[in-house]
């Protein structure tokens, strides 16, 4: 188990205070200038050499990403966009960091920003997020007003701006270019890429987008040098991350803790294990909603990582754990996550308008067992059609928990069809 | 079918949300006023009883110089828009697969039973709305409502029964978890984070 010494997020459970203060004396905004001081290469190295790879989902190495931002400017200035549209569901943990811990993010905004030398951060918030956005506004205003961030930020001689841009309950802003359309004032539909944000982002200027929690193990990387956090985990898959332990566990919570945690490990020791013991589990969705579930047996033996995930044919994603014992209907619960896809297409491309409405009509057809049993194949050819051939992938996201459902859970969802059948006969 | 609602009455922001916009555009490079149609549409939802009418969308429009066409396409694009009135408590359930898993059927169950209402509707005096949404990102305190701008959570029939009491005789219940538990730690406490981490 990972040691409360390496722990970045010490507020997690909000038990301390958030505000300045509090987060100071926790070694947040501690000597920032010399962070900056690394200068934008030395930081951007260190972070490569740290591992760190994006916390939102997809796993792309950090470091990598900031220096794709131009080295000189055209005459356009560049953004940092920090993306908290936390709405992945399963997934809570960007709400901690924002509602306990908001100026490790901040702190982390103005290293990432002045690395990749934006001149100011956006985070988008998602709207719902109404006390997270009130103790970030608070927060903001309190690094204002102690010059750490603004003009001369920390006394590093860079200028630097943080604003709060709250959505609107759409989960696909969570997408970075439809949050940049978001962020423009528009419907949030994603763009074509390429060109890509750190070319043409938000107001036609370059611009990076990252999750919340990438940004804010920054600064704690570098003050305690890459070594300690690519010392951490597994090789390719370092560092500590927040997990989100929901579903039929004894006690749901999040946590930080090692990257390539065994699966089992972290159920029985932080969630207080399965609801009725680690046999009573029947599978679990390990990253949130978009990534394939895994049956229980996979689960006996499955590390917590992106590589280990990746090979399973699943993925770590937001390492959010939806947890399933055998009372669930799995059927069901992924009917749930159809309608979530369904509900929240952007209705951009045909493929995902048409087909999340289509996959979920059917989906609750194979609920209540009224179908044909080649409907399974259909229905695992019409997600083939979806996948891969929209704009972004909300469409891959909708295609993937029914190509995992029918993968591992085939024989009930035919045992269903097939007893619906009979009862109907009798 | 018009998706919005024109009531025949005139909008305008009262002085104090005037300046409240003015600081909102302040945020986004100039010519960019297009940005604020979001934070705008939600400061006039909140001065209008949390719902947007067509002369509110149109005040919004006027205000930043953006066509009525673009602002209708956000607010009709993003839920959180009311386009339509709500009750005095606007309860947004959760429904997505965590909460779920951990019943919030019940919880939609004791919305029919004890306030007569099912998806969408609101009840007869105006007091409570009720629509169900998908994840609020609240997952490991499922199940989850939103009751207007607060997230009441590790919800079971009887302790959102007693929320509901409680809110119908006007008095609004603490936020957050309903039962014994610090914010999203396990119940019975953090198991974690126990070293001293020099707080003051």
């Amino acid at each position: 188990m990972l040691k409360d010494q390496d722990r970045i997020f010490t507020n997690l459970y909000g038990i301390h205070d958030w505000k300045l203060a509090g987060a100071k004396s926790r070694g947040i905004w501690d000597n920032t200038k010399t962070l900056i001081e690394m200068g934008q290469d030395g930081i951007i190295d260190a972070m490569k050499e740290s591992g760190l790879r994006g916390r939102g989902g997809a796993g792309f190495p950090t470091g990598l990403k900031w220096s794709f931002m131009p080295k000189e400017s055209d005459g356009r200035p560049s953004y940092l966009v920090v993306n908290a549209d936390e709405s992945e569901p399963g997934t809570c943990k960007d709400r901690e960091i924002m509602r306990f811990d908001p100026h490790r993010l901040l702190e982390g905004c103005l290293v990432a920003g002045f690395a990749m030398r934006a001149i100011a951060a956006y985070i988008y918030i998602r709207g719902e997020f109404v006390q997270e956005a009130i103790n970030l506004e608070i927060a903001i205003q309190e690094a204002y007003d102690d010059g750490l961030i603004g003009k001369n930020a920390s006394g590093s001689g860079y200028d630097f701006d943080i604003y709060l841009h709250r959505g609107a309950g759409a989960y696909i802003c969570g997408e970075e270019t439809a949050l940049i359309e978001s962020l423009e004032g528009n419907k949030g539909q994603p763009r074509l890429k390429p060109p890509f944000p750190a070319n043409v982002g938000v107001w036609g200027c370059p611009s990076t987008v990252n999750n919340v929690e990438s940004i804010a193990v920054a600064p704690e990387i570098l003050r305690r040098g890459e070594g300690w956090f690519s010392g951490l985990g597994r090789p390719n898959n370092t560092g500590t991350k927040l997990f989100c332990i929901s579903g039929h566990v004894n006690k749901p919570c999040n946590v930080e803790e090692e990257m390539g945690i065994p699966l089992k490990e972290l159920i029985e020791k932080h969630a207080g294990g399965v609801r009725g013991g680690w046999d009573n589990l029947l599978a679990i969705i390990p990253g949130g909603s978009s990534v394939p579930m895994l049956p229980k047996e996979t689960c006996d033996t499955m590390l917590m990582d992106f590589d280990s995930l990746r090979d399973a044919q699943s993925g770590l994603g937001t390492a959010a754990v939806i947890v399933m014992d055998k009372s669930t209907d799995v059927i069901r619960a992924i009917e749930r996550l159809s309608h979530f896809y369904k509900h929240e297409s952007c209705g951009q491309c045909t493929p995902c308008r048409e087909g999340t409405g289509w996959m979920w009509r059917v989906m609750q057809r194979l609920v209540s067992g009224d179908a044909e049993i080649e409907e399974i194949d259909m229905l695992i050819n019409v997600s083939k059609r979806i996948e891969g051939h929209t704009i972004c992938a909300l469409g891959d996201a909708a295609a993937w928990p029914i190509q995992g459902l029918v993968r591992h859970f085939r024989p009930v969802i035919e045992e269903r069809i097939k007893s619906r059948k009979a009862a109907r006969a009798a | 079918m018009s998706q919005v609602i024109e009531t025949g009455k005139a909008f305008e922001f009262t002085a104090e949300n005037v300046e409240k916009a003015q600081k909102f555009i302040a945020r986004y490079p100039e010519g960019r006023q297009q940005s604020a149609v979001m934070p705008l549409l939600d400061l006039a939802q909140r001065q209008n009883e949390n719902w947007l009418s067509k002369e509110t969308l149109e005040y919004v429009g006027n205000f930043l110089n953006v066509p009525y066409m673009r602002v209708l396409e956000v607010a009709t694009f993003y839920t959180m828009y009311n386009l339509k009135p709500v009750g005095k408590y606007f309860l947004q359930l959760c429904r997505t697969t965590p909460c779920w898993l951990r019943g919030s059927d019940d919880l939609e169950a004791v919305c029919k039973n004890k306030l007569g209402i099912t998806n969408g509707e609101t009840t007869e005096d105006g007091m409570f709305s009720l629509l169900e949404v998908e994840c609020l990102g609240a997952c490991v305190n499922a199940p989850v409502v939103q009751i207007n701008d607060d997230f009441y959570e590790d919800l079971n029939a009887e302790n959102f029964e007693a929320v509901l009491d409680k809110l119908a005789s006007g008095e609004v219940p603490p936020k957050g978890p309903q039962i014994d538990r610090i914010n999203s730690a396990p119940e019975g406490g953090p198991a974690t984070l126990l070293e001293k981490t020099g707080d003051a």
